[in-house]
């Protein structure tokens, strides 16, 4: 049996406005291929405006155990929201 | 259920890690691929997800037989898009197997092999009109109450599989509702057929969930885990008390002398499916058994050409401009 099919990571634009949003994956030999079976596996009833398909072998992804690492320095960081300050209520909307 | 029987495989890991797995599975966190799981968890998912997947593809065979045959255009092109949708299904979940380190092509062929499984319940024909009404209605009807459920699974691959499933499965079950419906409110052969269909289809839908495991060492660890969300009792239960009042509106018989209310349980008691019968699909002597594999195995040759002849042409469209200079 030759190659199996490489895998595709499918993106789809929901409406007009919004982000591509991974969907999920599929095989197909080709870009133009993961496209039309992108177009009939995830946008059956009308889920999409747009489609994005990546070979999944050129994604580069965080790994979990780097989580603690990568994430964790903004967490001390709360006046990163706006929360953090005290606006006098004389002064209303800020 | 699309996954029947799934045995937990044994896990020989790290006592530490275990624990640490579980207090995360219990606090309703979602498993990721990359992350580090038990190697049962890992190899039990394979089997469960591959064989619902199994149960997605060769359940479109049954459906597929009508058609050509479907009484109207109209009903014709919501078979199509019904079956359509469940060659999706199986491929949503063949995607979910895959993260966890095996390839579509190897589930396909364990499959072809003999050694993998698909539910019983498409080794039985579909022989008249009635009978794809039937089927929407109550293995549908079936699968909804074990794939509900199950997006809530710890696994995130699976989850995320069952939430797009779930969106497309009523429309199912209501299309086989609406075929039983025509047909039961037509003329007396149509009734007829009607009834026909229900009695054949209703303890094969039955087993779908599996005999009893409320004492299986296996479906508790696969409970412990959240790979699997009730005993095969509880959903067989609510089945039954969703599905006989809908067969008392359109008039037709469930055919069970010793079905009835049980107040007390707030359910219906109800007969236990032939279990022989079952082991006996299971093991390949149901009606179709063979009918369905040979099917398999004929479009996986057919379409041998198809997949090298795209590969090839992928391959040589790659490489054209790097030969060009
Ligand atoms: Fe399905
Ligand atoms: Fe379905």
């Amino acid at each position: 049996m030759s190659a199996e099919w490489p895998l595709w990571e499918i993106f789809i634009r929901g409406q007009h406005g919004l982000n591509h949003r991974h969907v999920g994956s599929l095989h197909a030999p080709d870009a133009e291929l993961a496209m039309r079976h992108a177009r009939d596996v995830y946008t059956r009833r009308n889920e999409g405006v747009s489609i994005w398909v990546v070979p999944s072998a050129a994604i580069s992804a965080s790994s979990p155990s780097d989580k603690g690492p990568m994430f964790e320095p903004s967490q001390d960081k709360v006046y990163r929201h706006p929360s953090f300050f005290d606006i006098p209520d004389e002064i209303g909307h800020m | 259920m699309y996954a029947q029987m799934v045995k937990s495989e044994a896990t020989q890991d790290d006592p530490e890690k275990l624990a640490a797995f579980q207090a995360r599975i219990d606090a309703g966190e979602k498993i990721e691929p990359k992350e580090w799981m038990p190697e049962g968890y890992r190899k039990t998912l394979i089997r469960q997800i591959g064989q619902h997947a199994h149960s997605e593809i060769v359940g479109q065979l049954p459906e597929g037989n009508w058609i050509t045959r479907a009484p109207s255009l109209e009903r014709k092109a919501i078979l199509l898009a019904k079956v359509q949708d469940e060659a999706g299904h199986g491929l949503y979940l063949y995607c979910a197997a895959e993260t966890l380190g095996v390839s579509r092509d190897e589930l396909t062929e364990a499959l072809l092999a003999g050694k993998m499984k698909y539910s019983s319940i498409f080794n039985y024909p579909t022989l008249t009109w009635a009978d794809i009404g039937a089927v929407g209605w109550l293995v549908d009807g079936a699968a909804i109450m074990n794939q509900v459920p199950l997006q809530r699974t710890s696994f995130g691959p699976y989850s995320r599989a069952m939430i797009r499933i779930c969106k497309e499965e009523s429309f199912h079950q209501r299309q086989g509702f609406d075929i039983m419906r025509k047909m039961a409110t037509g003329t007396k052969a149509q009734r007829h057929m009607a009834q026909d269909a229900l009695n054949r289809f209703w303890y094969p839908s039955l087993m779908m969930f599996g005999p009893s495991d409320a004492d299986s060492v296996h479906s508790a660890q696969s409970i412990r885990w959240k790979i699997k969300m009730n005993t095969n009792d509880e959903l067989r239960q609510k089945f039954v008390d969703q599905t006989v009042p809908q067969a008392e509106y359109l008039g037709l018989t469930v055919p069970d002398p010793d079905l009835r209310w049980n107040a007390d349980k707030g359910g219906y008691d109800f007969s236990e499916p032939d279990w022989d019968e079952f082991f006996e699909v299971l093991k390949g002597n149901g009606p179709c058994n063979t009918e369905r594999l040979a099917a398999r195995q004929k479009a996986w040759d057919d379409g041998a050409w198809v997949r090298d002849g795209l590969m090839a042409h992928a391959a040589k469209q790659h490489s054209a401009p790097v030969a060009a200079e």
